[in-house]
């Protein structure tokens, strides 16, 4: 029929314009830095474009709050933090869907292997620069107990196992005025690879008599869960509960936190003092652009909490992508800022002492 | 009236002729479409059977990589380290916890979730009248709807803290079989799953099992009636044979769908290492659940090695749904 010809010639039209409209050019890609148009009052250099980051959930805090201030600072960038854990976001840094990751442990020799096989940075390799430090708070949940003091080595106990009740003898000694009621331990901790589980096990290694370090939780008992919202969660919801994640989770979920005893054998409560305290004497070491820090846990004075961790950015030192350089280097520059590392106080993390802030800041411009 | 005159065969002959070119024309042209039809159709055919061959092919490959760098036996290891984070970077893993936390999980999902199903199908199509059936199905069906994701919210943050009351309750009835022992904590076990999963295949078993308990042939009913059965007599004698094969594959279906069923699981279940055998206690893992946990931050071993237990599962479920072929010829195609 007539009527059946026209349609199905009116069909193909309208699927040629439609197949063809997919021929435009795409402006989804991220821009190089343009002149904006758009007349942002703010800094010369603002770049515009989309950043794309992901890694350590530690650091998801501090960066969707620098994320919010940058963007307002310069309107033509997008930043998008996907925290999906520290190992998890260097995967993704090493297969190119990310511009930089967060991760709470530098980089590891077989990572650092990987980027060179892949060729993410050309013919260069990858960096570190220290940006977030922050706090392991030791959360529990014991009804009726809002404070307590924990040795290492009592934690080391906990998370293997050999102290599974909360009215047990050494946590008694170590707290004689509290009111421990008989229950069970449930000790969570990370499953996925994380540097906090790095961290914290680092810590309780140095000073507990624990296994060494590793960001895949090396202790004996307890259950895992994966991201440290995850472990607030449970351990919130859980009586008798103990788990370690950073300290800003602690405060959004309201849950109490023990001090640690360090290397002076003193118990010190988790404050953002204590722990820039501790962080401050800390060695570095540079080489370039790449800056790494080792926690000194023999350090003994009596108001340094010792169960620290600081988020690396791990990032291209030569052989980033030209369009997106400018990007990495404003974002870069805003985290290291005076204003920027101020405002992580609020947000429950320890801001960079200036030393090192200044190193970050000549190691972010010599970015290539 | 002679009888020599030419006969219909022959009048016939001369009718069949070969036909006139409008007609060639017009059989030419549906000669074209339907070769081009027909090629398309066996086009997209072969174009199937490639693609599930080289799928195939790529997960063998991957998992023979992965299964060779193990240093440990694939089948019976309980630990899963392939990247060798806490073994000095040699690759140890095996799937015979996750494997059967997998089986335990799925098999407690159908002892829950089948009879439910089954009540619910026969409540619909024998006891209620139609028009509440049919609401009652609408519903039943929407349950299927609902994420994996939102089961697994669900379970989470609302089914696993009140599990403990349920838990302590099994454990003192049961409490003498090492299975059903716990440390005195309950929540985030395989129990849980098992009711999370039950609740998520209840809606297949229960759709499948309405439509066959449906098709029971009403002369059968009547006749059970007529010889003056009870209506739950009519259901025994009747309705529940003729559906057994088929409400049987129902069932398996629904076992395999709770065997692959990965982020509720994932979210429900915390991990602890080793072999978990007290299913009161929280504790667990499956393979899909594992999959999905650590593919993110997996290495190429790593990878390559939840490729692997991928491939141990599809094994697993094509081996239950052959059974439930084996089984539903056996029982003879009595049902649907």
């Amino acid at each position: 029929m007539k009527f059946q010809r026209y349609g199905a010639v009116a069909g193909v039209a309208v699927a040629a314009s439609l197949a063809l409209s997919a021929c435009g050019s795409n402006n989804n890609a991220p821009t190089g830095p343009t002149s904006s148009a758009s007349g942002t009052s703010a800094a010369s250099s603002c770049p515009s474009g989309t950043l794309s980051l992901a890694g350590s959930t530690a650091q998801a805090n501090a960066i969707s709050q620098w994320k919010k201030d940058y963007q307002t600072k310069c309107t033509g960038v997008t930043v998008n933090y996907n925290a999906n854990g520290s190992g998890a976001g260097v995967t993704s840094f090493i297969q190119k869907q990310a511009d930089f990751a967060g991760s709470d442990y530098s980089l590891s020799t077989t990572q650092a292997a990987q980027v060179t096989s892949a060729g993410r940075c050309g013919s260069g390799s990858a960096v570190n620069i220290p940006l977030v430090p922050g706090a392991i708070a030791v959360v529990f949940n014991v009804p009726n107990v809002t404070t307590l003091n924990l040795s290492a080595t009592t934690l080391a106990g906990i998370f293997n196992g050999t102290i599974s009740n909360w009215d047990a003898a050494a946590i008694k000694a170590e707290n004689p005025s509290a009111n421990l009621p008989n229950l069970a331990i449930q000790p969570f901790y990370r499953s996925d690879t994380s540097g906090t589980s790095y961290n914290f096990s680092n810590y309780l290694h140095a000073l507990g008599g624990f296994a060494a370090a590793n960001k895949q939780w090396p202790g004996k008992a307890g259950q895992g869960a994966k991201g440290s919202s995850l472990v607030a969660s449970k351990v919130k919801s859980t009586a008798g509960a103990i788990g370690y994640a950073e300290y800003s989770y602690a405060t959004e979920d309201s849950l109490s936190y023990a001090a640690v005893s360090n290397a002076s054998g003193a118990y010190v409560p988790l404050t953002q003092t204590n722990a820039a305290n501790f962080i401050a004497k800390a060695k570095v070491t540079q080489s370039g652009s790449d800056t790494k820090l080792a926690f000194d846990y023999t350090y003994a004075a009596a108001d340094a909490y010792p169960a620290t961790l600081v988020t690396y950015e791990i990032v291209c030192g030569t052989g980033n992508d030209s369009g997106q350089l400018p990007l990495i280097k404003g974002f870069l520059t805003y985290m290291d800022s005076s204003a920027a590392q101020t405002e992580l106080t609020s947000e429950g993390y320890v801001p960079l002492p200036s030393a090192i802030q200044a190193d970050n800041a000549t190691a972010i411009a010599s970015l290539q | 009236m002679s009888t020599d005159r030419p006969g219909p065969a022959v009048t016939e002959a001369q009718d069949e002729k070969p036909p006139t070119p409008a007609r060639a024309g017009l059989n030419a042209k549906a000669g074209l479409g339907d070769r081009l039809f027909g090629g398309s159709a066996r086009g997209a055919a072969v174009f199937i059977l490639i693609l599930m061959a080289a799928i195939a092919a790529f997960l063998i490959v991957q998992s023979v990589h992965a299964i060779s760098a193990d240093k440990v036996n694939f089948l019976t290891s309980f630990t899963w380290d392939p990247d060798g984070n806490t073994t000095n970077g040699v690759p140890t893993f095996g799937i015979a916890a996750i494997a059967w936390g997998t089986l335990i999980t799925s098999v407690i999902g159908v002892l829950f979730g089948a009879p439910v199903a089954i009540g619910v199908a026969l409540f619909i199509t024998q006891y209620a009248p139609r028009k509440l059936g049919a609401i009652l199905g609408y519903i039943v069906d929407l349950l299927a709807a609902v994420p994996s994701v939102v089961y697994g919210l669900w379970g989470l943050l609302v089914l696993v803290p009140h599990m403990g009351g349920i838990s302590k309750l099994i454990e003192d009835v049961l409490g003498w079989i090492p299975m059903f022992k716990t440390n005195g904590t309950y929540g985030s076990s395989i129990f849980t799953a098992g009711v999370v999963l039950a609740i998520m295949i209840l809606p297949i078993i229960a759709a499948i099992a309405r439509e066959i308990y449906r098709q029971t042939p009403r002369e059968q009913i009547e006749a059970a009636y007529a010889l003056g059965a009870t209506r739950w007599e009519v259901i025994r004698l009747a309705v529940l044979p003729y559906g057994r094969s088929g409400v049987t594959s129902a069932v398996i279906l629904g076992f395999g769908r709770a065997l692959g069923e990965t982020i509720a699981v994932a979210m429900v279940l915390t991990q602890v290492p080793g072999l978990v055998t007290r299913i009161l206690q929280p504790g667990g893992n499956t393979i899909a659940a594992n999959i999905a946990v650590q593919f993110g931050e997996a290495l190429t071993t790593g990878r390559q090695a939840l490729i692997a237990s991928g491939l141990i599962l599809f094994l697993m479920t094509l081996i239950v749904n052959y059974a439930a072929r084996l089984v539903v010829r056996r029982t003879g195609r009595a049902g649907a």
